[in-house]
Formats: C-alpha cells, structure tokens, sequence
C-alpha cells in the first residue's frame, strides 16, 4: 500500500502531446478514478505510473520512491486490462500464481493466496479451467485475481468494465468497490463512464485534452464543478447550459435568460457576481433542481411556466424538455404532476444550485 | 412482431439460399476433385513404378498398372550404404537447419514485432527482401566466395555436408523471421505487458508467455525451414559433388542415372522414400498447429 505521487509529468508521443503535466497525489488507500472523454491522456497516465510507457518530462514517485527508471516489475504495482490479457495457455490457478512463481514464492504460500483471492471473488471452481472455458464476467474476476494475488502496492485498472454487457458491469462495480473495501489497496482506475467514475471513486480526477480539469469527491465534483467541461461532463442528464445576461436589477441582480425569463440572483451570491454584471455568461441548473410547483422550502426557489415539448418518463420522474432562448432545457417533475406535451407548466427552480460560467475561461464563478 | 417479420423473411428465403449453397458446393467439390487428380497423379505414377521390375517398365505395357509386383528396388535402396548416407546427410543438414534458423528467427522476429526501436520497420521490410533474390543469383557468386575462403585460411568449405548447414539458413531465415513477424504482431500487446508488470523479464516472456502462444505461427515456420532445407536441389548440386556428401535429391540424381542409363524403377522408390520425411513431419505437426490457441487470451 502506498502514495502515488504525479509531479508536471508530460507525455509526447513523435507530434502530439498526450498528457500535458499533470500534477496529482494519491493518498494511501484510496481510490482514485481518471475520468473524461476519448483520447483525453487517460490509458496514457496510468500506463506510465505502470512503466508502461516512458515519462517524457516530470517524476511519478510511489511509496516515496521515484520510479521514472524503474522497470514495471520493480514497481510493485498490478495492473487490469481493458481486454483482461489473461494467458491463454495457462490455467485460471497458473494465471493467478504466475507472478508469484517468477518470484520464487514458497509453493504452499502461492496456495493459500491464490485460495485467498479466489474465495473473494467467489472463482474457486474455475481455477483449473482455461481462460477460453470462462465466460467475460469470470475473465474479469480472473484478472482481478491475478492482481490480488500479489498484493501489490497499487492496483491498476484500464477501463477493466467496458467488454462487458450493461448488466455484468453494474454487478462487477460493486464486486470491484467491495474487493477494495476488503484489501485496501491503492487504486487507480481508468473509465470514460462518469456514472462508474462516481460510484466508484473516493475522489474523481476529470481529465480533458492531456491535462486536469477538476480533482473532488464525486460529491464536490457534482455540486461545484470547477469548469463548463466538468460541469457537462459529470452527471446525467447532463447540466443545463442556457447563454444568459447577468442584469441589475432593482433588487439586486438578474439573470436574463429570454424576454420572459430573468431569474434573480440569491441575496448571498450577488457579492459574488457583482464584478461580472453587464456581462454575457452561461447559465448552468441541473435537472434534478426544477421540479413541479410545489410548497417553497428555501427562501430561493422561483416559479416560472413553460411549454412542454417532449415529456420522458423514466418511472419514478419524468424528464420534461422545454425551450429557453432557444435552447433544449431539462427539468426532473415528479412523475404523478402530470406533465403532458404541448402544455403549458409550472416549474419551480432552486436557485441556490446554479452555476455561472464565463464563456471564454470556461471557470465556474 | 420484429421475431414473427424475421421468421416470415427466412422460410421465404431459405429456398434460394439452399440453392446458392447447394450450387456452391458442388462446384467446390468440382475443383476440388480436378487439383486432387491433378496433384496426385505424379505421385501415383511414381508409386507404381516403383513396384516394377525395369524389365516391365521398358515393356510396352500399361503404364498405370502392374502386372508382377516387387519390392526388389524398395530392397535395394534400404541396403544400399550410399542411399543410406544421402538420407543421413539429409536428414542432419535439414534438422541442424531448422536447428540454426529458429535459434535466430524466433528471438529476431520477437524483437522486431515487439520492441519499438530505431529502424526496426525498416529492418523488418528489409529481413523480407533478402528472401527476394533467388538462388539461382547467388550459386556463382557464393562458389567464388567459398573457393576464396579456400585460398585465404586453407579451410575447405566445397564439398563439405556441412556446408550447406551454413547456406541454406540464408534462405530460411529472412523467410522465417518474416512469417513469425506476422503471427506474433497478431497476439495482443496487453499480454506481453501482463507479464512485464507480473515481473517477468524479456527472457521469461519469450519462454514462457510468448512462445508458447505464439506456437502455431513458430510450427509453421518450422515446416517450411524444414521444407525447404529437405529439398533443395541447386545448392548442393554445386557445392558437393562426393558420394558420401550428398544430400537426397542430388544423390538419386547423380547415383541411379548412369549417363544416359535411367534406371527409373529405383529413381521413382528413392523419390517416393525422400518425399516421406516431409509428409511425416507435416502430419505430426499438424495436430499441434491449432490455429486459435490465442482465443480466450482477451475478450473473445
Ligand atoms: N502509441 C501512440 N503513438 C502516438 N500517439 C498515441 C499513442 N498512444 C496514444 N496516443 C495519443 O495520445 C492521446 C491520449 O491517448 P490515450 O490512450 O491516453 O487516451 P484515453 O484517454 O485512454 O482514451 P480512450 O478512452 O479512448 O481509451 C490520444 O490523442 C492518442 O491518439
Ligand atoms: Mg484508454
């Protein structure tokens, strides 16, 4: 178990850059989730902490080791491939115990380790099975296997669920977070799945273009998202963007949204807005924060009415989409509230989760 | 609905496609039949042959039957000490051969398909064009080459076996290599960099990780080394010209025609008898040639 530290680490492959330095420190035990779109630097890093790939510029330092030219063996680390890599021609047992017998481990010590991991994984009858008898989901226990077995101070994981059908993958989740909650190891895990990035992280790393966007709990990645790209990218349905204009207005400020729709500012927001009055910014609110009219609980919560255009209901809500300025706008209504397409309704906003985002620096005020 | 429309689209085509099928069966059987018969017409005719006495061979009789069998040349040649010996110098010129060439081939081809390094694209193209000039370029000059070295350290090099050992990788090699480039650039990086992380090193990976995968592709490079030190014909025809030094096919050659006296019954049983080796290796190694080893390695 150990620190892993990133210090302006830079990769360059011939003309592109793929991970512009990034600075990161994972603690002890943790679990962290590189997360973001295709091509974003992601395998790039963590196959760089693996000694995967060569460190173009910048130190990577686990367990307060600096390991730039260290080869992967002597790293101490185990890595999950996306495509599992499991030997083919050995059995799930020699698979599993691979690495321990190249260490010259006593025989009855890889037993009892390989029993160990097989019994958390609930694979004990596959061991003397060949990879091609298993089927995707014991593949990936397999693999998981192979890297508990050597408890090794990281665990590697490189999109280890997307071979998988959308049913296994939500089960194999909750077998990887409880795996973890049983060995503690410190884990970095690669997924472009923000919804995997969430459940699974005790910190998200949102990565965009080779460098960090954002790094939080998902709860603080969620609630205060540090960029536009952050506050896009996490949560689903997405945030709603909508261009506005931050007005005075005589009791403070406004959002100006369309002709019909200014929004006041909460009383305790407007210190923070008032050097960006006058401007045009993006107006960011969640789904889940306008919901049917109903009783006010907090003191900033507006009621305005829209035309419905499309109605989804997903069982417990219905998603309504409606346009503002133009723009496809989401809200999340109760699904008894009686929502129809093409009619008119009442929304209610709480105000005290939007955002502001400066359209040029993309920062969340 | 989407099931009943399907199941409706497939009863009403399953006519014409049965059709299709049976047609093209039939004519891949066709075909088939015309390169058995044609393939194997030689071999039969040598087959036969090589039952007759020479007496019935120059008879005018049919040529595709036999009237009195014998095995008399099939005794001739086992009994025959230089028969014997073209068969041993065969039989060590092609196994050290393949010997040398995989001792090469395997560690080259793992290098050039797996570890990125300066030219090694180049290198790679380069290995496949050497297999390119033919040996019938090479003969004179390699005889001069060989006729210096003669002059220059008095080591003697020209009708030697062993010679050829040394040559005929020269063949085998660049060919080889080329082949087991293709099959170990087709088994999954991630398996090689498993076992890295594992904490093997290059040695091990190869042993243990990659040449057992890689298996078929290093089997059928194998079967051609061996193929093709088996039956080369130019090589020793100008390199070795003692009775003791030559190889199968230019032994027979050279032993059973006697300058324009063909003695053919025994021609056809040495050639039968030398093309036996090959068929043996080839039906030995097939079972192990299992194309597909690879699957379950990934996602499958
Ligand atoms: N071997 C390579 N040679 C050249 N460029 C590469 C190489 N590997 C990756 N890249 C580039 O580096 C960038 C980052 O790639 P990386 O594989 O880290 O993306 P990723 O975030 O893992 O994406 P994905 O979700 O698609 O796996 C990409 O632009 C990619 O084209
Ligand atoms: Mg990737």
């Amino acid at each position: 178990m150990a620190r892993v530290t990133l210090r302006k680490v830079v990769k360059r492959y011939d003309e592109t850059l793929a991970v512009r330095g990034i600075d990161l420190d994972i603690l002890d035990k943790e679990f962290v989730v590189l997360v973001g779109p295709s091509g974003c630097g992601k395998s790039t890093t963590l196959r760089m902490i693996a000694g995967l790939e060569d460190i173009t510029d910048g130190e990577i330092i686990i367990d307060g080791e600096t390991v730039n030219d260290v080869p992967p063996k002597d790293r101490d680390i185990a890595m999950v491939f996306q495509n599992y890599a499991l030997y083919p021609h050995m059995t799930v047992y020699e698979n599993m115990s691979f690495g321990l017998r190249l260490r010259r481990a006593p025989k009855e010590e890889i037993r009892t380790r390989v029993q160990d991991a097989a019994a958390i994984l609930g694979i004990g009858e596959l061991l003397e099975r060949k990879p091609k008898q298993l089927s995707g989901g014991q593949r990936q226990r397999v693999a998981m296997g192979r890297a508990i077995v050597r408890d090794p101070k990281v665990f590697l994981f490189d999109e280890p669920l997307s071979n998988l059908d959308a049913k296994l993958r939500v089960q194999m989740r909750t077998e990887i977070k409880r795996v973890h909650q049983k060995v503690r190891t410190t884990t970095i895990y690669v997924t472009h799945d923000q919804i995997e990035a969430m459940t699974l992280a005790d910190r998200v790393v949102v990565m965009n273009g080779g460098v960090i966007e954002q790094v939080g709990t998902p709860d603080e990645l969620y609630h205060a998202p540090a960029t536009r790209f952050v506050a896009e990218f996490i949560g689903s349905p997405a945030m709603n963007l909508v261009p506005c204009h931050l007005v005075e207005t005589s009791s403070g400020l406004g959002l100006h949204l369309d002709d019909n729709l200014v929004l006041p500012v909460p009383a305790d927001r407007i210190r923070r807005y008032q050097p960006y009055a006058g401007k045009s910014l993006l107006f960011g609110l969640r789904p889940e924060y306008m919901v049917e009219r109903r009783v006010h609980t907090g003191p900033h919560q507006f009621d305005f009415e829209v035309l419905l255009e499309v109605i989804e209901p997903m069982g417990m809500d219905t998603f309504v989409h409606f346009l503002v300025n133009g723009m496809d706008v989401c809200a999340r209504v109760n699904a008894s509230a009686g929502a129809r397409a093409g009619q008119r309704f009442t929304l209610c906003a709480d105000l005290d989760h939007l955002h502001l985002i400066e359209h040029d620096s993309g920062k969340v005020l | 609905m989407v099931t009943g429309t399907r199941a409706a689209v497939g009863i009403a085509s399953r006519g014409s496609i049965g059709r299709d099928r049976r047609r093209a069966l039939f004519w891949s059987y066709f075909f088939l039949a015309v390169f058995v018969i044609f393939f194997l017409t030689p071999p039969v005719y040598m087959l036969i042959t090589s039952l007759k006495t020479s007496a019935e061979i120059s008879a005018a009789t049919s040529p595709w039957w036999v009237f009195s069998p014998t095995l008399a040349n099939y005794v001739e040649l086992l009994t025959s000490s230089t028969y014997l010996t073209f068969f041993r110098n065969s039989a060590l010129v092609a196994l050290l051969v393949v010997a040398i060439t995989m001792l090469i081939s395997i560690p080259a081809a793992f290098a050039l398909s797996r570890m990125r390094f300066w030219g090694s694209a180049t290198l790679a193209t380069g290995v496949f064009l050497t297999y390119l000039i033919p040996d019938t370029l090479l003969f004179i000059p390699l005889f001069k080459i060989f006729a210096f070295v003669r002059e220059a350290t008095g080591i003697e090099l020209l009708d030697r076996w062993w010679l050829l050992v040394i040559v005929y990788p020269t063949l085998t090699i660049p060919f080889c290599t080329w082949i087991m480039i293709g099959y170990f650039s087709s088994i999954p990086k991630e398996l090689d960099e498993a076992a890295l992380i594992d904490g093997a090193g290059y040695f091990q990976l190869l042993t243990r990780i990659f040449l057992p995968v890689a298996l078929p592709g290093v089997i059928a490079a194998t079967i051609f080394a061996f193929t093709v030190s088996w039956a080369q014909f130019l090589y020793p025809m100008a390199f070795t010209t003692s009775a003791d030094q030559l190889v199968l096919p230019v032994g027979i050659v050279t032993t059973l025609i006697k300058g324009d006296v063909f003695n053919w019954g025994q021609i056809m049983t040495g050639a039968l008898l030398g093309a036996l080796p090959p068929l043996v290796i080839y039906a030995f190694l097939m079972d192990y040639y299992i194309a597909g080893l690879t699957a379950g390695a990934t996602k499958g």
